[in-house]
């Protein structure tokens, strides 16, 4: 175990008490409680931490938080590999384990590193011009080139940890805990309004954590500990911290990552992973702060390149000394800040070099003036020296407005260079929220412009850099805010006092000139690899439009979403083309801000949850019987009931042949059922049926369509009217919902004046039906009291009654084309009546049956399920042509009417008979030569098949165009898929009884 | 601004492993413009208005097969910018109906070729795209395509969960997963490309036959005399034209609005995503139509994950995060790995949705004005056929037997080709 030479011995928010042990590539580390990775890595001298994406070359850590460009490691093993996090955003634990990424076979030696010498022959999109000879061999060279790219490598096994989802709503949002966005929680939560404060980090503080300020002659963090107390305090309040706000969508919804366990080697017993919280807010603050560019130079991606605020926050917040010597490059005067951090923490500053010619403003200089750093104004670094790491950098004068450097160059030695090259407000989620953006020259970023959603923006994240500016502007965002969600602020609240700096502006310096005859890989995108020379490239082939850049280029669409690179590129961009940078514009920042893990999307929907499974109410019966069980949309039904030592086929048949010789039961409880009341009930029905109905009688059933708009059948199914303004619709299993949708559709928006209301009752009812020519007796044994003979319950008739104590609802319909009654009873009392009715036809030996049988005995009797109503067909195709009613209009009538629906060539439903007692093939088409060449004219298609018991041969359903003229002839139902083209004989669609006299008894 | 002739041109530096060498030792400071960025002339033979993958195959192919090479492309924002560039570039032509199955395998047919055609790697990559059946009912409808597709000559077959999963190593076969994987069909010459490839490679071929690509440049009005078509009103000015073809996809009800008729489309946001980039870890493409999500991996190593479409009209290139939710749970059934892997980006765009889920291809009640819309959700697919239709279509007049299918006036007869239900898939 090593010491952690890299640590200072006092200061810092770490715990010194909490020593916490870590492997990274191999290697036992240690750290402390309140260190993150990186700063940990950083205490202990590791400064190269992985692999850039396309030229494999050495990069060490840059930042201190979100923008990380470079330190992505894969976290933890097994189940819970993760790849690609920020090392600066993994908080420490003991027993942490991490390794570097896209390198092998090791992070010293990586074999990738010989992209870095071919780099020259790699440019931007260098991947267009090539690889494409000989013709299809893009195939052969994209296996390299695959293996190449990506970062980490996936885990390999399911996630045993488990997520959350919260809906939450409240009248002010603000998003980040830094000195404005604390402000703001304070002003709207003292107003009494509804308050959510999220940050990222976690505590609260944001950049204060890493700052040595006085907030109201106090130390920042005694203010920011005050504010939190107070905050705590209140009940309308709630903060959520380690809770990264990621996606603004409309209507003000945020959605907030919060990684509740993250930072722990496994989730707490019950604790959920992560939790992904839905905001919705009435107004929303936007305290997100601001993200340092870096300056764009020859290697400025060599390790120990880090940017000025992180270099001070792993000095103040952690502790951590990233260098032994350094030198400061900016071109403004945070970078001072800066120096005073690593003076007072023993690395010595060798010297600043500041591009502006004037230097910086007065307490920026009395920073320099009192520790005696050379300075080096109107300077610029023109690369970084060093192999490993940086060993020194090579000083200019810049000339010409810094298009240009000149003089004798300079060599610092140094081991760490902190670069500074201005400030982006982090106006990602302003941006997601459809806000215009407005280019800023003053502060030479883009600050947030108009609103588009009920938003504000406060202190950095508006360009409000100042920590007086900030303090103010969070005060005065969070009381508007609530004032806007209807609260009064109270008056006592005011902005928390500080020192006012006065900053010398900064002045734009986008990538530092290479002297004369040099060339050199001058780094924008750190993590994709593109330099100031690609942009240049892309310009130069017209690739000049933003998006044409990043895509050409790669340039901000990795990981880090280009919170470094973006604006920089912009700018150089813009330089090229002699255009100002609002001109050239800016790119969409898309959700998420941080990149979200699937598993929280997803939350408690996985696996068996994923999606419902709807089960009927006579289930268990089903399963004690042994049933086998078939998924059919969201339902388990019961495919059929074999008996022991029985096959599957067999039990089939013998249903089948039960039901036409005896009676048997099937369950029909996955049925829609939709009860329609209201005077105006049957009009209703008159407009969406295709068939008359306000004839229909108290008592009586009828069969109908529905029809789409379009005039392709909708579904089909029985509807009964129970009284004069009550129907009890029944509609297919597959489309109970889009039914009901469509219903009521119509009568929301379409007919408002209708009086009708539509109930979904699939649940509430149990249904079975009992058929076959001894199903009457059954029902008689078992119905208490009443008739249930041809007189009382005629075909297509209706009757209240009670089977073992239970009220029924019986319906004299049939789908096997047997006689035939649907008996549908209150779902808890289903099992109750199944057995009765069971126990009932004991006598007649009633047969239990599934859904196999229950096709089979429909394909026999020509009736239609989903595999002929594919929304693909109309009435007539059936020949139900003389259903439709002529004299009233009915949705999807005049589509109808359209010459192909009315009198086109369209194909018609026959009935197919294998003439060589093969089996017709599941989904095969209709031909009339299976060896004719390519593309073989296709007649039609099988939509249904089986094997009839009845008739001892293999039957299907088809439809078949010039269905008359094919009548008695032979055609192929040929299937190439399993190769087999059975000769079948084309017939009538009803194989059994066309006359209907077995169902009517 | 780069200078233009009105003289058709035909130049263009080739692309190749020694021109790329060449250029590395001159620092790449040589490399020509991929495509001039002409200001629009007053007059053209045809203007095509939008500058997607499709309008661009549309003046290349009128420019190379028809020799006709005074044709402006304009584009409102920046090219392939709309869902070309959008989109998640899933390429199969294994569709129900025969003339689909023509149209969309004569496309697939023109991206075997099209790297070499156009001299700029598009990155065809035939993967083989599989469609998972979850029920008995999905097994028959996969049947009944993949057996029209096999007697149509297009490769097409029915693999086993086995087979599925020696594919797909990393897809929960499990029997009792909440949906089951039943079996798939695959289709082994489909794939992804590179959808800016594509635009861009389109647009560098159309420039070197001459063809003027405009950005920046938005058609706000449609001049006719009569019935007949006149030119383009645009912000950059007015822009005669004796054909126009309109290729605007999302916007396609408004440029016919512009012209005085109406479209039987409905704009839905489509949105997509893509995972931070891992290393290779799934190798083909899968959809299932029945959870609704479909899953590729990308060059760089992304996963690309998109669903179906947000159920209310739009116009904004953004959905609902509600539809994400649903399709990721999804994914993370069929693939359980993917549950500790990160969503980098989301996006929409804007499809426009015909009611049989075909395109229409071709005239419109304006003489010489030509339409190529309703793409829907699975255009991208289309991009080097369609183009090639249309351009013989506004070339000649009248439509190429593999569109003439297509019409606007099939919503009238009512001969649709109805690629919906189960049977097909999207995308
Ligand atoms: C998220 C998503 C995923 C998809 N996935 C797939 C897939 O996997 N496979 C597949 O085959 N298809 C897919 N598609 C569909 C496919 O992207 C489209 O069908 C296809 O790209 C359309 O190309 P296009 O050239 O017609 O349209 P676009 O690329 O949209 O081009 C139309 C152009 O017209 C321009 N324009 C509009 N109005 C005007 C005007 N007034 N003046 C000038 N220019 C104008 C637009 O700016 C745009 O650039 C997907 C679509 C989306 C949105």
């Amino acid at each position: 175990m090593t010491s952690q030479p890299f640590r200072r011995l006092e200061g810092g928010l770490i715990d010194r008490d909490r020593p916490l042990t870590f492997r990274f590539d191999g290697s036992t580390f240690t750290g402390y409680a309140g260190d993150t990775l990186a700063s940990a890595l950083l205490a202990n001298g590791v400064t190269l931490v992985g692999r850039s994406f396309k030229y494999h070359r050495r990069r060490g850590i840059v930042a201190a938080g979100v923008e990380e460009p470079n330190a992505l490691a894969t976290l933890r093993e097994g189940n819970r590999q993760e790849p690609n996090l920020r090392a600066t955003q993994v908080e420490l634990f003991d027993g942490l384990t991490a390794s570097s990424q896209n390198r092998w076979p090791s992070l010293d030696f990586d074999v990738g590193g010989i992209n870095n010498i071919l780099s020259r022959f790699l440019p931007a999109g260098f991947y267009y011009k090539t690889f494409m000879w000989p013709a299809g061999a893009w195939m052969f060279y994209e296996r390299f080139i695959r293996a190449a790219a990506g970062l980490g490598k996936a885990p390999l096994l399911g996630d045993p940890d488990y997520y959350e989802r919260r809906h939450a709503h409240c009248d002010v949002l603000v998003v980040g805990a830094g000195p404005a966005g604390l402000s703001a929680a304070l002003a709207a939560g003292r107003s009494g309004a509804r308050v959510i404060l999220v940050d990222d980090n976690a505590a609260l503080g944001g950049s204060l954590r890493g700052d040595t300020a006085t907030i109201n002659e106090v130390p920042a963090l005694a203010w920011v500990d005050e504010v939190g107390g107070t905050l705590e305090a209140l009940e309308n309040v709630r903060i959520l911290t380690r809770a990264t706000a990621v996606g603004y969508y409309d209507q003000n919804l945020i959605t907030v990552c919060e990684r509740v366990a993250d930072h722990l080697a496994r989730p707490d017993p019950h604790q959920p992973r992560q939790r992904l919280w839905w905001v919705r807010a009435k107004r929303v603050v936007l305290a997100t702060g601001a993200i340092e560019r870096p300056l764009v130079f020859a290697n400025n991606d060599l390790p120990g390149v880090m940017l000025a605020s992180a270099v001070r926050t792993y000095q103040l917040q952690y502790a951590v000394k990233c260098g032994r010597r350094a030198v400061v490059f900016t071109n403004n005067d945070s970078a001072y800040s800066c120096v005073s951090a690593l003076m007072g923490g023993g690395v010595p500053v060798s010297a600043v070099v500041d591009t502006r010619a004037s230097g910086p403003g007065d307490a920026a200089r009395k920073i320099v003036d009192s520790s005696g750093v050379e300075c080096l104004f109107g300077h610029a670094v023109v690369g970084a020296l060093g192999r490993q790491r940086v060993t020194s950098v090579e000083v200019m004068a810049l000339a010409d407005g810094g298009s240009r450097v000149t003089g004798r160059s300079r060599v610092i030695d140094c081991d760490l260079l902190c670069v500074s090259g201005g400030w982006n407000p982090t106006v990602h989620l302003f941006s997601q929220s459809q806000g215009k953006l407005r280019y800023d020259e003053g502060l030479t970023s883009f600050v947030p412009d108009a609103s588009s959603q009920a938003e504000s923006s406060a202190g950095a994240a508006r360009g409000e850099l100042g920590l007086d500016a900030c303090l103010r502007g969070g005060i005065e965002a969070g009381a508007e805010a609530a004032r806007l969600a209807g609260f009064t602020p109270t008056e006592d609240v005011e902005a928390a006092r500080c020192d006012h700096v006065d900053e010398a502006p900064v002045e734009a310096l986008w990538a530092v000139p290479l002297p004369a005859r040099r060339h050199g890989k001058r780094f924008v995108d750190l993590q994709n690899d593109v330099t100031a020379e690609d942009v240049a490239l892309a310009d130069r082939e017209g690739y000049q439009s933003v998006e044409h850049l990043k895509r050409y280029t790669t340039l901000g669409m990795g990981t880090d979403q280009g919170r470094t690179s973006n604006v920089n590129g912009l700018a150089i961009l813009a330089g090229l083309r002699d255009s100002d940078i609002p001109s050239v514009g800016t790119t969409t920042f898309r959700p998420p801000f941080n990149p979200v893990t699937l598993g929280t999307i997803t939350a408690r929907e996985v696996g068996a949850d994923l999606a419902p499974l709807r089960l009927s109410p006579m289930h268990d019966w089903h399963a004690g019987v042994g049933a086998n069980f078939v998924t059919v949309g969201l339902w388990l039904r019961t495919q059929f009931y074999a008996r022991p030592g029985e096959a599957m086929m067999e039990a089939i048949n013998r249903e089948v042949l039960a039901v036409r010789n005896a009676v048997g039961m099937v369950d029909v409880s996955t049925l829609g059922k939709i009860e329609i009341q209201g005077r105006d009930a049957a009009e209703f029905l008159e407009r969406v049926y295709i068939n008359r109905w306000t004839n229909l009688q108290v008592g009586r059933c009828r069969y109908g369509f529905m029809l789409r708009e379009d005039g392709f059948i909708l579904d089909d199914g029985t509807t009964t009217r129970v009284a004069d303004n009550n129907f009890y619709m029944t509609t297919t299993t597959a489309q109970a919902g889009p039914v009901m949708a469509h219903l009521e559709y119509y009568a929301q928006t379409v007919w408002p004046e209708l009086h009708v209301h539509l109930t979904s009752v699939t649940d509430q009812w149990a249904g079975m039906a009992i058929a076959g020519p001894r199903s009457r007796e059954v029902l008689a044994a078992a119905c208490e009291g009443g008739d249930v003979g041809d007189e009382s319950l005629p075909f297509m008739g209706y009757l209240e009654s009670r089977i073992a104590g239970v009220p029924v609802r019986l319906f004299r319909m049939t789908f096997s084309g047997e006689m035939a009654y649907e008996v549908h009873t209150p779902s808890d009392y289903g099992i109750r009546v199944w057995e009765a009715l069971m126990a009932a036809g004991k006598d007649f030996a009633i047969t239990p049956y599934g859904t196999e049988a229950m096709s089979v005995l429909r394909i026999e009797k020509g009736h239609v399920v989903g595999a002929e109503l594919d929304g693909r067909t109309i009435p007539a195709d059936f020949g139900f042509e003389r259903m439709q009613k002529k004299d009233r209009d009915f949705i999807g009538k005049r589509s109808l009417e359209r010459p192909a629906l009315a009198y086109g060539p369209r194909k018609r439903f026959v009935g197919l008979i294998s003439e060589d007692g093969r089996k017709i093939p599941r989904g095969a088409q209709l031909v009339w030569n299976p060896t004719a060449p390519k593309p073989v004219p296709m007649l039609g298609h099988v939509s249904s098949t089986c094997y009839s018991p009845n008739l001892g041969n293999y039957i299907a359903l088809a439809l078949l165009e010039d269905a008359d003229g094919y009548q008695g002839k032979l055609l192929y139902a040929s299937s190439p898929l399993t190769d087999s083209h059975v000769p079948v004989r084309v017939g009538h669609s009803v194989f059994i009884d066309p006359e209907g006299e077995r169902a009517r008894g | 601004m780069h200078a233009t002739s009105g003289i058709p041109i035909v130049t263009m530096s080739k692309y190749s492993i020694f021109s790329l060498v060449r250029n590395a030792l001159g620092y790449h400071e040589n490399w020509p413009l991929a495509w001039r960025s002409p200001e629009p002339k007053a007059e053209y033979d045809v203007v095509i208005v939008g500058g997607g993958g499709h309008g661009l195959a549309t003046a290349y192919y009128l420019a190379k097969e028809h020799g006709i090479r005074n044709v402006a492309v304009l584009e409102k924002g920046w090219l392939g910018g709309g869902n070309t560039g959008r989109n998640t570039t899933i390429i199969r032509s294994n569709y129900l109906w025969d003339e689909s199955a023509a149209l969309y395998e004569h496309s697939l047919k023109l991206y075997e070729g099209l790297s070499q055609e156009l001299n700029f790697n598009i990155m065809f990559s035939q993967r083989g795209v599989l469609n998972l059946a979850h029920n008995l009912h999905d097994m028959r409808e996969l049947s009944r395509r993949v057996n029209a597709n096999r007697l149509n000559g297009i490769d097409s077959e029915i693999l086993t969960p086995e087979q599925i999963k020696a594919i797909v190593p990393i897809l929960n076969t499990s029997p009792t997963a909440r949906y089951p994987v039943l079996g798939a069909s695959l289709q082994r010459r489909g794939g992804t490309a590179r959808h800016d490839a594509v635009a861009w490679g389109f647009a560098r071929g159309a420039d070197a036959h001459g063809v003027d690509i405009i950005q920046n440049c938005e058609v706000t009005g449609i001049r006719r005399n009569g019935a007949r078509v006149e030119g383009v009103e645009t912000s950059r000015g007015y822009i005669a034209a004796k054909k126009v073809g309109v290729v605007v996809a999302g916007h396609c009800s408004v440029l016919a609005g512009m012209a005085g008729f109406r479209l039987p489309i409905e704009s839905h946001p489509l949105q997509a995503l893509v995972s931070e980039p891992v290393k290779p870890i799934h190798h083909s493409v899968v959809m299932s139509n029945a959870v609704h999500v479909y899953v590729s991996q990308s060059d760089k190593g992304e996963l690309v994950i998109g669903a179906g479409i947000d159920a209310y009209n739009s116009y904004a290139q953004r959905g609902s995060f509600a539809v994400v939710e649903g399709q990721i749970g999804a994914l993370v059934e069929l693939f359980p790995i993917f549950s500790r892997l990160r969503m980098m980006r989301q996006w929409g765009g804007i499809v426009d949705v015909c009611p049989d889920a075909s395109p229409i291809i071709g005239k419109t009640p304006v003489e010489n004005l030509f339409f190529n819309c309703g793409w829907g959700t699975g255009g991208f697919k289309a991009t080097p056929g369609s183009g090639w239709v249309f351009a013989h279509t506004i070339a000649t007049g009248e439509p190429h037997p593999l569109n003439a299918p297509f019409t606007l006036e099939r919503f009238t007869t009512g001969f649709l080709i109805d690629e919906h239900g189960a049977a097909a898939v999207a995308h």
